[in-house]
């Protein structure tokens, strides 16, 4: 995304916000696309006001948590707020399109450019299995309707003149989920998505949105229900003061409990260093991680077959959700951390109610004016791991393990699911074997879930700001080795 | 030669709205101007809490001069516009 985008979305989350605890939360909702652009005021983006405002209005749209592609256009936002205060519960499939500002990417994957001599040989027409070109006026012409963007024609041009264009979106899809329309917008095919954001990301014009749970929790925080928020181990990376003051804030805001998810990562850490002892030893020959939750859903849609080679070890989430449900069964779960799988994930977990992301949850201090510099620097009570707080950094799972585990670990680390490292996957799976390691993390984010899709900070940022944070951790107990078990 | 002062806003609305990322301020400053740009961070400037303020965060100072929507260009080029004004 751009960062006139990435500002956007996140002023337009703020606006939300205050919105939703203003007098008139239906017309102060219909007012944002009118107070970020006044009459008057500058067109930084588009072609003129109302497009630029009726691009805001689609975004306050994923924002209230709706799909962009149902608006008929004349249900106001005014209405739209309305429906999400009476929404039951937040829609399924996650991501959803903005096809005011996608259409502005190119609308056809192959292109003629100029220089097309318009030669009497003429190969791209005869190379054509679809008859998609014609030669129009000396120049030769793609009818983007029967174009399967096949690429025969760019092998055939002996002038080069033909070219693919990038489509972000569609180019960094790790699982060809992304087509364009005929219209020229891009839509995602749910049935073969694994919520990986990283159409969210790449998208220059910030056209994929995330449909937000933040009035849900909204709604939950004016009612002064019991709330628990869990954060992920990558929130940590995000926001600004220790840990202590952090939870304070999120306290601020008003979750009744505030837990680490790291806590869970440790439970993790220690079922997945038992689990690769015990695998290893009945000759399997790797085991693959399991809390990513874009991994998950990439290999039940698309890679059944490494299933059995994949830990059956519970996500940090499910544990940390299980814990709290224990200690406060009456409160409701939210879930907060940079990552969009984890919505899906949470869909299948019925400890987990809700699922926030960080720059929703920056968007809830914006709104509410909390300064965590300001807030107390509350004592932590069970401090995870400086191993389970590493999770969210590409080969800190696997490091962890390692560190645990009573047998001799080679890790070997996945940082990012795209083609390339899809084929790797693919090949282990295939042979039942992997040569380079008998643990393979898997991360879907670059860089591992400080480089998820809803990510505030970058990731060089997110590492220094965990690191302070390492430094200041104990490691986790390490397994009991056998001599020592027999012994006592 | 003049000295410029950078102070970068690392309240939390700064940095929730991007301040986070100028980070590489830090290193691209001292590559091209040497000695005479200094940058730091800072607590919250309080330009974010009047109402609306926030959408023009993150904030930074160059000397008296406050950036707004900051961005690194943006922040570059004001060093250069004070830097050459002598
Ligand atoms: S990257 Fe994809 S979603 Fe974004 S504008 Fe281009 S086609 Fe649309
Ligand atoms: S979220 Fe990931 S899998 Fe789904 S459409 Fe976007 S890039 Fe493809
Ligand atoms: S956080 Fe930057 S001015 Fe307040």
């Amino acid at each position: 995304m751009s960062t006139n985008s990435i500002h956007l979305k996140k002023e337009i989350l703020v606006r939300i916000v205050k919105a939703f605890f203003s007098e008139n939360f239906e017309k102060q909702a219909r007012l944002i696309p009118y107070d970020m652009r006044p009459k008057g005021a500058e067109v930084p983006f588009r072609c003129c006001i109302y497009k630029e405002r009726a691009i805001l209005k689609d975004r306050v749209i994923a924002g209230l948590g709706f799909a962009i592609e149902d608006d008929d256009e004349t249900v106001s936002l005014s209405e739209y707020a309305e429906k999400s205060l009476e929404r039951k519960e937040p829609e399924k499939n996650p991501l959803t399109v903005l096809g005011a500002a996608c259409k502005a990417c190119v609308p056809k994957r192959i292109h003629v450019t100029d220089l097309c001599q318009g030669c009497v040989a003429r190969p791209c027409v005869s190379t054509c299995k679809f008859g998609a070109i014609e030669i129009v006026n000396g120049h030769s012409v793609i009818d983007s309707t029967k174009c399967k963007a096949c690429k025969m024609c760019i092998n055939a041009c002996p002038y080069n003149a033909i070219v693919k264009v990038a489509v972000p979106c569609e180019d960094n899809c790790p699982v060809n989920a992304i087509e364009k329309n005929e219209d020229g917008t891009a839509k995602i095919d749910f049935d073969k998505c694994i919520s990986c954001g990283r159409c969210v990301s790449k998208c220059p014009f910030g056209a994929v949105h995330e449909k937000s749970q933040l009035i849900e929790v909204l709604k939950l925080l004016k009612a002064e229900k019991e709330l628990t928020l869990m954060f992920a181990p990558a929130v940590v990376g995000q926001f600004p003061g220790t840990i202590g003051q952090l939870k304070s804030a999120m306290k601020k805001v008003g979750f009744t409990h505030v837990y680490e998810v790291a806590q869970g990562a440790d439970v993790t850490i220690k079922n997945e260093a038992k689990e690769l002892e015990e695998r290893l030893e009945e000759g399997q020959d790797f085991m693959t991680t399991s809390c990513c939750a874009g991994y998950n859903q990439f290999t039940k849609k698309h890679l059944p077959e490494i299933e059995q080679y994949k830990s059956d070890t519970k996500t940090p989430m499910y544990y940390t959700a299980e814990i709290a449900k224990k200690e406060h069964p009456n409160a409701i779960n939210i879930f907060v951390s940079p990552c969009v799988a984890k919505k899906q994930e949470a869909f299948e977990n019925e400890n987990v109610d809700y699922v926030l992301n960080t720059a929703e949850l920056g968007a809830l201090f914006i709104g509410l004016q909390i300064e965590i510099a300001n807030c107390e620097d509350e004592e932590i009570e069970n401090e995870p791991s400086k191993q389970g707080r590493n999770f969210p950094v590409s080969g800190g799972v696997a490091e962890a393990v390692k560190f645990r585990a009573n047998c001799e670990v080679c890790p070997s680390v996945i940082n990012g699911l795209n083609k390339d490292s899809i084929r790797l996957l693919k090949k282990y799976a295939q042979n039942g074997k992997c040569d380079d390691g008998n643990l393979v993390e898997v991360m879907c984010c670059d860089g591992g879930c400080i480089g998820g899709n809803a990510t505030i900070a970058d990731e060089r940022t997110a590492k220094k700001l965990i690191k302070t944070i390492l430094d200041n951790s104990k490691d986790i107990e390490k397994e009991e080795t056998k001599e020592n078990a027999t012994k006592q | 030669m003049k000295k410029v002062d950078v102070k970068v806003c690392m309240g939390t609305t700064c940095f929730v709205m991007g301040s986070s990322n100028l980070q590489k301020l830090i290193d691209v400053v001292p590559r091209k101007f040497k000695d005479n740009v200094e940058v730091s961070g800072m607590a919250c400037l309080g330009m974010c809490s009047s109402s609306g303020e926030y959408s023009k965060a993150p904030y930074v100072k160059v000397n008296d001069v406050v950036v707004q929507e900051a961005t690194i260009d943006k922040v570059v080029e004001e060093i250069e516009r004070q830097l050459n004004e002598h």
